[in-house]
């Protein structure tokens, strides 16, 4: 079966080291992923607040073109993209009137009913399986694994089973030779839209979710959401100005830390595109015994 | 020929007001085989039935139609009138043209044509009515207890008292229920233990109650008077009528490790146990799930050092069956757990503890003699914050209804707190406080006002550990919705009242409705609140919706009075209205071919194979008759019988057809 | 872009909102755990449940003093609330709702300015791209917001990163998603 995949636009920009280390952890498994054609931003955090109808058409419009493609499962590995893309298909999928005048702004029909896969239930279904025969390091530290929002609310779209304390990373990391650790941030908002217009929300939310992690003795974070990325990672000094306190606890992709136990080189995976250092994420890693 | 009256109602203006009932006397007198027909604006009342009895007697009546009300209301009004009037009651039939018509439709001709219509048809049954005689049955005036709580306990007592015999069946090794794990009583702070073990003690002495407990009601059939139970005596493997109760067997037993339910798993008990040391009968049972003898084969110390020598690994469950003539269910609740809320941790944390839990705790008999430790280190909690509406009232977790007992003992846990822990503090997060009862409202104000608990009007969104404090994230509506964050070192979920897991079989082995929540559903709401929709069957306590002690124990007195008063007399009268197979002159017997189609289709099991035999005892044929006792009239049997030979008395095809005919040619 | 903001029915603003989202704010009541969980309860001008408390009474100025809140601005619509509310009332929708209407009646907050900006110049480079132009987005942004000198330090390390790109990249019909764009607010104002 075709895998469709679908970036969004940070995977293609600020987060490229996320889509980067996906290719590269399904490369090594041997699982193809193939991109929806001339896909186009879901409106993210920005269109919902403006215009409902704008909300559910850019999403639909690629949900139409994968449809047109002939994808029966896409993988979404952004959080943002996941959740506004699987609310749209929910609710042009519950109302036939709201479908009819959403393909008549995007000119193209739909039937909504792809399948639609986060980054963990693709490594689930696709990774998982054929996983052990590839992994051959072991993290060997102590991880933070951090949800957000969008995977687990709003509940008619959450991809997690436990949505106040989800295990779904948890076991991919687990996987990878980690121990993940029990925190209480698992799902706390990061500031997430606020990125560029109110950094003092972000670092003050980012800050107590990076304060928990360290007080509890995570040595790096491992997240599945560009938006959770840039808001952690690039906002450090604003959170450093927030804490009153420097906090250098590395933010990985899951992607990134599943490749690592894969033995795929950190660079391959973009680990020397974040800016907080992730050398002792790499220096914990040991051998795993057969 | 029929002379037959007819009485068409105003019934104030609920009818008249729509119906022209003028029109409907007039056009009704003229009906044929109608011998005299009236309207009147009451005929329940006394002048109305009055109006009736002289009217049947002067124009030499045979049968009446009174058009008025559903005949649930007042069919046994009328009737009663017909037969003080000299006629058979079952010559008196009712046209509802109230609810069906006056109720239900605008005023029109078309609605007075409606009600004229109704009163056709009755006409046309009453016809054909024949005279009924009311069915006599026996009554076993003993009753079955389901449930040895307080409401139990209570219903036991007062039906014992009065003088008849009572089977008292509960599930667990004691009697007792909830209340003897609770540690105060709201709003008097009266110890639990120290008024029900009295009780507890009079159920087991008293000469007229037989309790079995480890047992469960395994089977109902029967009715009102005649019910027929099967017990299932679990095996105990300890004969007690040898034990003396003395305790060395589980002061001895190996397996110690066993959670122990009475303390809600705060502690450990042996696999050979008694619940707790005020247990009736105070004698132990073997729990075989966690027993070494019976899960690994090997052991066998109880037997050995036994004095009595009652310890008995063969024995098995038992069945016994019982005839009653009254069951009081009262098979209690059951309460939601803290692992029921994501938001509150899913019950890992140790310290978020639900309210049974807190019971355990405060009562000198807990797993801390009564000292508030925490669970998890055991540490005096200085700062204890409770949560309200745990479950409850929240739709999102299926939920809807109010818990009712919470908002009081939550007061009464803050205040016991406060009355050990003197500097403690103690924190309510409410949304409404709910304290209706007798001295309930005094008693939270003088928790808020002497003993300085801080009531906080909003909900907890969630709830983290940190650092070994529970981090309680809430706000105070009443401050403009500022957030409110507490470091508590315990918190305690007045959690929601819910019915037991088995409530939903229970309810159908009785044959009683329940609702959506499998709470037991009462007769009527208000007027019929402790009966249930089958007769004979009553309810006491929480299995029928959360109440408090007080509460209970007064709906257990109500139900013991229904049996008490249903054991005032030898026998009883049923309506006839049941279903027959015909008889005729022998050789035929019957026209019933012995198919028995109507045996397999019939709910009550109310039908029963007869063999016709002559007088020489040769059979001659093989049919069916109907149990009267057991008939409830449903005509489900009729409905299947092939040739006819079963007919519903007081709904006789042929009083049927008449109807239909009726209608079709108007 | 003013003129992507849909018009809504007549009526008042809570019959207008029920009528838009679905959402019936009788439901509501009124025990605070949307506020309890809020991560931002503390900067809002007007907490979550006090603007349900509002639309539920209706009383003189209540509208007003909704669509001028800083706290439908502030809304990250992580949808805390609706996860955990007991009876099910979805804020995040009535929030989406009550921004629009804000924008539509021009009584956006203030304090609200940069947040608007930001979602203005996203949807804006969305509209002329197909996709999200970082680059682009920022500068948009920027000039909006005159918030000219933020994160001028961050640029460059994005780029030598490679987190940044240059020029955009594009669906290949840009023409296709303006026309998206473009039968929406003709669709809204019917």
């Amino acid at each position: 079966m075709r895998i469709g995949f679908y970036p969004g636009c940070s995977l293609e920009g600020s987060s490229k080291e996320y889509s980067d280390s996906l290719f590269a952890v399904a490369e090594k498994c041997g699982i193809m992923l193939e991109e929806i054609k001339d896909w186009s931003c879901c409106g993210a955090s920005a269109a919902h607040n403006l215009n409902h109808d704008l909300a559910l058409a850019l999403p639909a419009r690629t949900l139409a073109l994968a449809e047109k493609q002939g994808f029966e499962e896409v993988v979404i590995p952004c959080a943002a993209c996941y959740s506004r893309i699987a609310g749209t298909k929910q609710e042009i999928s519950n109302n036939v009137a709201t479908r009819k005048k959403i393909e008549r702004y995007i000119d193209l029909t739909l039937e909504a009913d792809i399948k639609i896969l986060t980054v963990f239930e693709f490594l689930q279904k696709y990774i998982f399986p054929v996983a052990d025969g590839h992994i051959v390091n072991k993290l060997n530290q102590k991880t933070a694994c951090y949800y957000g929002c969008l995977y687990s609310r709003p509940k008619e779209t959450a991809a997690l089973e436990q949505i106040e304390n989800p295990m779904e990373m948890d076991k991919v990391m687990v996987k990878a030779g980690a121990t993940p650790i029990d925190w209480a941030f698992k799902t706390e908002c990061c500031g997430a839209g606020f990125t560029m217009s109110r950094t003092d929300i972000v670092a003050k939310l980012s800050g107590k979710i990076i304060e928990d992690a360290a007080d509890r003795g995570a040595e790096s974070i491992i997240v599945a959401c560009p938006m959770c990325h840039v808001n952690l990672d690039m906002r450090r000094p604003e959170i450093k100005k927030q804490l009153n306190k420097e906090i250098n606890l590395p933010v990985l992709f899951i992607t990134q830390a599943l490749g690592l136990s894969m033995g795929i080189p950190a660079d391959q995976l973009g680990l020397n595109k974040h800016y907080v250092p992730t050398d002792k994420v790499v220096t914990c890693i040991v051998k795993k015994e057969a | 020929m029929a002379r037959i009256g007819v009485f068409i109602c105003h019934c104030g203006e609920n009818i008249s007001a729509t119906v022209d009932v003028a029109k409907v006397a007039e056009k009704a007198g003229k009906l044929s085989g109608v011998a005299y027909s009236v309207d009147y604006k009451y005929m329940c009342s006394d002048p109305g039935q009055t109006l009736i009895i002289d009217a049947i007697k002067e124009h030499k009546l045979t049968g009446i139609v009174v058009a008025s009300c559903s005949p649930r209301m007042h069919e046994g009004t009328f009737r009663k009138a017909a037969e003080k009037a000299g006629i058979n009651p079952y010559f008196c039939e009712m046209a509802n043209i109230r609810e069906q018509v006056s109720w239900v439709h605008p005023k029109s001709d078309a609605t007075t044509q409606k009600a004229l219509d109704i009163v056709r048809t009755m006409v046309e049954k009453v016809k054909k009515n024949t005279a009924l005689t009311p069915i006599k049955v026996p009554i076993t005036k003993t009753a079955l207890v389901i449930g040895g709580g307080i409401a139990g306990i209570q219903a036991a007592l007062d039906i014992a008292n009065a003088g008849h015999s009572v089977i008292m069946v509960e599930k667990k090794p004691s009697i007792g229920g909830h209340m003897s794990q609770l540690s105060e009583t709201f709003p008097t702070l009266d110890c639990s233990q120290c008024i029900l073990t009295p009780r507890m003690v009079e159920v087991a002495q008293h000469p007229n109650i037989t309790l079995y407990t480890y047992a469960e009601v395994e089977k109902v059939t029967g009715f009102v008077g005649n019910f027929e139970v099967t017990i299932r005596m679990k095996a105990k493997s300890v004969d007690h009528s040898k034990c003396t109760g003395c305790g060395t067997c589980w002061q001895k037993c190996p397996s110690k490790k066993i959670p122990d339910e009475f303390n809600e798993g705060m502690g450990f008990r042996t696999a050979i146990y008694s619940p707790f040391p005020q247990a009736v009968p105070n004698k132990p049972v073997i729990d075989r799930d966690h027993c070494n003898y019976f899960q690994k084969g090997k052991c066998g110390v109880c037997q050995k050092i036994c004095p009595a020598g009652a310890i008995d690994y063969e024995v098995q469950d038992e069945f016994l069956d019982v005839k009653v003539g009254a069951i009081i269910t009262a098979t209690g609740f059951d309460l939601k757990h803290a692992d029921f809320f994501p938001e509150y941790g899913y019950g890992q944390f140790k310290d978020v503890i639900d309210g049974m839990m807190f019971e355990r705790l405060a009562s000198a008999s807990g797993p801390t003699a009564g000292e508030i430790r925490r669970p998890s280190d055991g540490k005096i909690p200085e700062k204890i914050v409770f949560v309200a509406c745990a479950g409850s009232r929240d739709k999102a977790k299926g939920i809807e209804y109010c818990s009712k007992i919470c908002c009081m003992y939550t007061a009464k846990h803050a205040m016991l707190y406060k009355h050990k822990k003197h500097d403690g503090d103690a924190y309510v997060f409410y949304m409404d406080i709910r304290a209706a009862g007798k001295d309930y409202d005094e008693f939270v104000r003088r928790a808020i006002e002497e003993d300085d608990v801080h009531y906080i009007r909003g909900r907890v969104s969630r709830i983290y550990e940190k650092n070994g404090k529970l981090i309680v994230k809430g706000v105070d509506t009443l401050m403009n919705g500022d957030p409110v964050e507490i470091e508590a070192d315990m918190v305690v979920l007045a959690t929601a009242v819910i019915a037991n897991q088995d409530a939903e079989t229970v309810a159908q082995r009785m044959h009683i409705s329940y609702n959506k929540h499998h709470f037991f559903a009462e007769a009527h709401p208000k007027l019929r609140p402790v009966e249930t929709n089958t007769a004979g069957i009553m309810l006491a306590g929480a299995c029928q919706g959360a109440k408090d002690i007080p509460e209970t124990v007064s709906q257990a007195s109500a139900s013991a009075s229904k049996a008490i008063g249903l054991f005032s007399s030898n026998e009883m009268t049923r309506e006839p209205i049941v279903a027959v197979v015909n008889r005729q002159a022998p050789p035929n017997f019957t026209s019933c071919t012995g198919c028995m189609l109507c045996m397999e289709v019939c709910p009550y099991h109310a039908i029963e194979r007869e063999e016709m035999k002559d007088r020489t005892g040769n059979l001659i044929k093989v049919a069916v008759k109907v149990n009267a006792g057991l008939c409830q009239g449903c005509g489900t049997c009729v409905a299947m019988c092939r040739n006819k030979s079963i007919d519903l008395q007081g709904f006789s095809n042929d009083q049927m057809l008449s109807e239909v005919m009726a209608l079709l040619n108007s | 872009m003013h003129e992507i903001i849909p018009q809504h029915p007549a009526g008042t603003l809570k019959s207008q909102m029920e009528e838009a989202t679905g959402v019936i704010v009788s439901h509501c009541y009124q025990c605070g755990k949307c506020t309890a969980g809020c991560p931002l309860n503390e900067e809002m001008d007007v907490r979550p449940n006090q603007i349900l408390r509002m639309l539920q009474l209706e009383l003189p100025g209540y509208e007003d003093k909704i669509l001028s809140s800083l706290s439908i601005w502030l809304c990250l619509a992580c949808d805390t609330c609706y996860s955990r509310c007991p009876q099910e009332v979805k804020l995040s929708q009535v929030m989406d709702f009550l921004r629009q209407e804000s924008i539509r009646q021009h009584k956006v907050n203030p304090k609200a300015k940069d947040i608007l900006s930001f979602h203005k110049a996203f949807l804006d480079s969305i509209k002329l791209n197909g996709k999200l132009h970082e680059v682009g987005l920022t500068i948009d942004y920027k000039l909006r917001s005159l918030n000219l000198m933020q994160d001028v330090l961050l640029a460059p390390s994005m780029m030598a990163k490679g987190k940044l790109a240059i020029f955009p990249h594009q669906v290949q019909n840009t023409k296709e998603i303006a026309k998206i764009f473009k039968r929406i607010s003709e669709g809204t104002k019917e």
